[in-house]
């Protein structure tokens, strides 16, 4: 078989083109593959399972798969069947579809020192970190090499120009303290769908926040549940590493809906 | 897949056989979800995981045996309430399903 599929998949992995690929993991043409990626809003389908029909609704489903993020096993018939009573007395075609959807993003706002640790744990989950801040002394690729990009730029602009990039698996974390800096960050991550807003600031820094929020309307309970602040889980820690790993399992949870605990005063199956 | 992509890259610039071993289905408790994936060069190199440790050792073996016999895919399986099982289980006592193949196409 030529290396063609592969070279294929791991391209499009690596510009971060959404693409799944179809194995046939049982039965006739154990090993053969189909790709689908999604280049610019278009399905491309390459390779094939061995015939024409069950390409056709192996293509239409791992498309479906990947749009919605998933990866699992389904049955078809050698020719492309999949209701049930088509599948009776014929050879199952058992198809493993694997999505690989681009890395989540995180953006942290304010190139401070807890902007390094949070970024390198952020990398560590698979997060592809952007740091912004409109100081160009400290916003530097430099102090933060763990970083996928460094913007100089106002959180304004950035928002009107990529937030609509963000969705539910994305997070943004504002570590300014600085009014001039996290207030239209905030506004400008309330504009978005992004799952996570985290910002950071002591209790008395917290309150007056809202308090200029207010000033500029953002004040209704809608807005202010989503805002995660003060930032992160209470661990007891302090150094910007232990405020990374805090910030980091506030995003777990809540992406998962579970109170932070620990399993042994808890009861039930640890994956469900 | 994706954080191994490297390393199966630099095995395959050295000309060497690589297999890949993919999670495909988790039956109860499992530590690793489907898409885990774990490769194996020819000459036992493993880059990723397919469990918690449990199961890696038997699936190098099995990588081993299909690239040395040049052999198609196979689905492998894992776990304590499976009787065709391999020797190894889960401690968490879940059952994993696991294809591997060789990094042919």
């Amino acid at each position: 078989m030529s290396t063609l599929i592969y070279q294929q998949f791991t391209d499009y992995i690596r510009n971060e083109t959404p693409v799944a690929l179809a194995t046939i993991i049982e039965g006739p043409g154990v090993g053969a593959k189909l790709l689908v990626a999604r280049v610019d809003g278009v399905e491309k389908v390459i390779g094939s399972l061995g015939h024409p029909e069950l390409d056709r609704v192996v293509a239409r489903d791992t498309a479906g798969e990947l749009e919605a993020g998933r990866t699992g096993v389904r049955h078809y018939g050698p020719e492309g069947q999949a209701t049930p009573e088509d599948l009776i007395d014929t050879p199952t075609v058992v198809v493993f579809i694997e999505s690989f959807s681009p890395a989540p993003q995180m953006w942290i706002f304010g190139a401070v020192d807890f902007t390094a640790a949070l970024g390198r744990v952020a990398k560590v989950l698979g997060y592809r970190v952007t740091v912004c801040d409109a100081r160009e002394i400290f916003a530097t690729k430099r102090r933060f090499p763990m970083a996928d990009e460094v913007m100089v730029t106002w959180p304004t602009p950035m928002f009107e120009k990529r937030g609509n990039t963000l969705g539910p698996r994305d997070a943004v974390c504002i570590l300014t303290h600085d009014p001039k800096f996290d207030v239209p960050a905030v506004q400008g991550a309330l504009s978005t769908s992004v799952g996570y807003i985290g910002v950071m600031g002591s209790r008395k820094t917290h309150n007056k926040r809202l308090e200029r929020l207010a000033e500029v309307g953002v004040n209704s309970p809608e807005q202010l549940s989503r805002l995660m602040s003060p930032i992160g889980l209470d661990l007891g820690g302090r150094t910007p590493e232990e405020t990374a790993i805090a910030i980091c399992a506030e995003i777990i949870a809540r992406r998962t809906g579970h109170l932070a605990t620990s399993l042994k005063n808890t009861d039930g199956a640890i994956h469900s | 897949m994706r954080e191994i992509l490297n390393d199966i890259d630099r095995w395959r610039s050295d000309g060497k056989k690589v297999a890949v071993a993919r999670v495909v289905k988790i039956e109860g408790s499992g530590p690793r979800d489907p898409g885990a994936a774990m490769a194996v060069n020819e000459d036992g190199e493993v880059a990723g995981s397919v469990s918690g440790g449990c199961v890696e050792g038997a699936v190098v073996s099995e990588a081993l045996a299909i690239i040395g016999e040049n052999a198609p895919g196979r689905m492998v399986t894992f776990g304590y309430s499976d009787d065709e099982a391999f020797a190894v289980g889960l401690t968490c006592g879940g059952i994993i399903r696991l294809y591997i193949e060789q990094l042919d196409w």
